[in-house]
């Protein structure tokens, strides 16, 4: 069994999450200081990826970044890199498909922080920096890590905007989901039902993380709001 | 010196405040929902004025015109929340230690130290506020804004969710632990007792509008707004106009002597203002609320109309009843001219 999909899928998942993990907490704290309009719209077009069918994304991703498109085009010339069918091409894809989930589990998470606790903290002098990652994100430590488990999991299953965006090429770009479909189409129903068992085995330890995580409940202090 | 001069617009409500507190204790007292909290959160720089100036010791906080609207962490200015705010993710000793601005990490260490055993947090270091009793943990929240060495302290309504002994208590060490503290302190509370228990100088704030501070006493004996006398416990208002001979109550059908020379729209009639004997008011009891210590009676002028009420305090085993019918007498010294 030639393991490049799993390691490909891995990888692409790993990257996208930790880029995602990054943009998803910069958008969900920016956003929730913004005037409510502004915010009511920001988060439509920011969720919009989430109920989208994945193939409407890897039209609109080609649609942006192939070679005779704006930025595709754009980057060849500058660069001479092609932006699409390279393994890595499918990072577009997942990052796009997974932000919302990321994005959304971490605003839920910050709209249930005590805003005094950083009030405080900025009376007493500590930069909001600090504040951000010392006191906000202990807090939030909960929704945020299922946020990014969630992220990643769905990451690790994305297949309609990957397979358009990056294709199917053996030792290429094949990942677990597009090497389960490739395998099914050409009646290998063995191999395929093997790379099937470890999709599920992957999908129930994030899964079983994820369980861990929410039930997990460190002391928390607070009692009861202001 | 904190001097404050701010307008603020929120939603409908309308925020004017302007006083100038100088070192010691000052009450801003009034009723919930006043804007006691926002004028605070203006001048801590948590929310930002529509107008005005902000100035601490000379330094300009906030100046709507220079443009100025220093960070609440360039402020200096120590902020206690009702709940403390401690932070629950870390220990007594990293509370305090993170709010300590200036120095080396051994220096923070030492000042840190002091500032435990000052505040009799010894032994407690490592534990969380989740695992702390009230009084300690409002020892930890105080220690913590006088580690941040704030050069004003505003308190925020620090004992309304609080009752009882346990109050009672932590108003004591608050008021102690306060003591050495140099600069101007801004106690915010809608209780009166327990302004005039801290703190020698009070401003009232009524529907957004914060007067300038007078002395305690002065509150006390002559409130100058229908506001800061309901606040003081005077419960009877009636319209009033001036005249030749004093001042006349229409609702009640009496003329009260000895009014003052300036010109006021409303009287207010102090419940222990009311004798129960010896006058030629006739009232009917309405109605009788015994408390713990003294009886609070509604009383109902013959002649007035049915909206006019008095409200007299008596003994709480004073023999009255609804239905009594009882003469009572004003005492003109003790009415309020607003």
């Amino acid at each position: 069994m030639d393991w490049y999909p799993l390691l490909n899928s891995l990888r692409i998942a790993a990257i996208s999450t930790f880029v995602i993990f990054f943009a998803g907490l910069f958008f969900a704290y920016y956003i929730a200081k913004l005037p409510r309009l502004v915010k009511g719209v920001l988060d439509v077009v920011l969720t919009l990826p989430l109920v989208l069918p994945p193939t409407v994304v890897g039209y609109l991703l080609l649609r942006l970044l192939g070679p005779k498109r704006p930025v595709g085009a754009w980057f060849l010339s500058v660069f001479g890199v092609k932006l699409v069918m390279n393994w890595w091409s499918a990072i577009f894809a997942t990052a796009v498909v997974i932000f919302p989930l990321m994005y959304r589990t971490v605003r839920g998470a910050f709209e249930s922080f005590d805003e005094t606790l950083a009030c405080a903290g900025q009376t007493l002098g500590l930069s909001n920096r600090y504040i951000f990652w010392h006191i906000r994100m202990p807090y939030c430590r909960q929704g945020v890590l299922a946020g990014t488990v969630l992220a990643f999991a769905r990451a690790l299953g994305e297949y309609g905007a990957t397979s358009m965006i990056a294709g199917y090429t053996p030792g290429r770009t094949a990942t677990i989901s597009t090497t389960v479909y490739q395998l099914w189409r050409t009646d290998n129903d063995a191999l395929a039902f093997r790379w099937v068992l470890v999709n599920i085995a992957i999908s129930a330890v994030v899964l079983l993380a994820v369980n861990m995580l929410e039930r997990k409940n460190p002391a928390r202090g607070r009692k009861g709001g202001a | 010196m904190l001097k404050v001069d701010i307008e603020k617009r929120l939603g409908a409500f309308q925020l004017r405040a302007k006083f100038t507190a100088e070192s010691g204790r000052l009450a801003l007292l009034g009723a919930s929902g006043c804007g006691k909290s926002v004028t605070l959160r203006c001048i801590a720089g948590i929310l930002m004025p529509d107008r005005g100036t902000v100035e601490l010791d000379g330094v300009t906080l906030f100046d709507s015109e220079r443009r100025i609207h220093l960070p609440p962490q360039k402020r200096q200015v120590g902020y206690l929340f009702q709940q403390y705010a401690l932070f629950p993710n870390m220990t007594v000793e990293k509370n305090i230690r993170c709010a300590i601005r200036t120095g080396s990490a051994r220096e923070k260490d030492e000042q840190a130290a002091e500032k435990i055993r000052a505040f009799r947090l010894t032994g407690l270091e490592k534990k969380l506020p989740a695992q702390l009793s009230g009084g300690e943990q409002q020892r930890v929240a105080l220690a913590r804004i006088l580690a941040s060495e704030p050069r004003a302290i505003l308190l925020d309504e620090p004992l309304s969710a609080l009752d009882g002994f346990l109050r009672w208590e932590l108003e004591q060490e608050l008021s102690e632990l306060l003591s050495d503290f140099g600069g101007p302190v801004v106690w915010v509370s809608h209780d009166l007792d327990e302004c005039c228990r801290n703190c020698a100088r009070v401003s009232v704030m009524e529907n957004g509008k914060a007067g300038e501070p007078v002395a305690m006493d002065a509150l006390l004996k002559s409130p100058a707004t229908v506001g800061a006398a309901r606040l003081t416990g005077c419960r009877s208002f009636f319209p009033a106009e001036r005249c030749r001979e004093g001042a006349r109550i229409p609702a009640l059908g009496l003329l009260l002597p000895d009014a003052p020379q300036r010109s006021f729209t409303t009287v207010g009639i102090p419940s222990d203002a009311i004798g129960m004997t010896g006058g030629s008011l006739a009232c009917t009891v309405r109605s009788v609320t015994r408390g713990r210590l003294s009886a609070s009676v509604l009383l109902l002028p013959d002649g007035g109309g049915t909206d006019a009420m008095l409200c007299a305090e008596l003994p709480r085993d004073a023999a009255i009843a609804p239905g009594d019918t009882v003469r009572i007498a004003i005492r003109p010294g003790q009415v309020l001219y607003l």
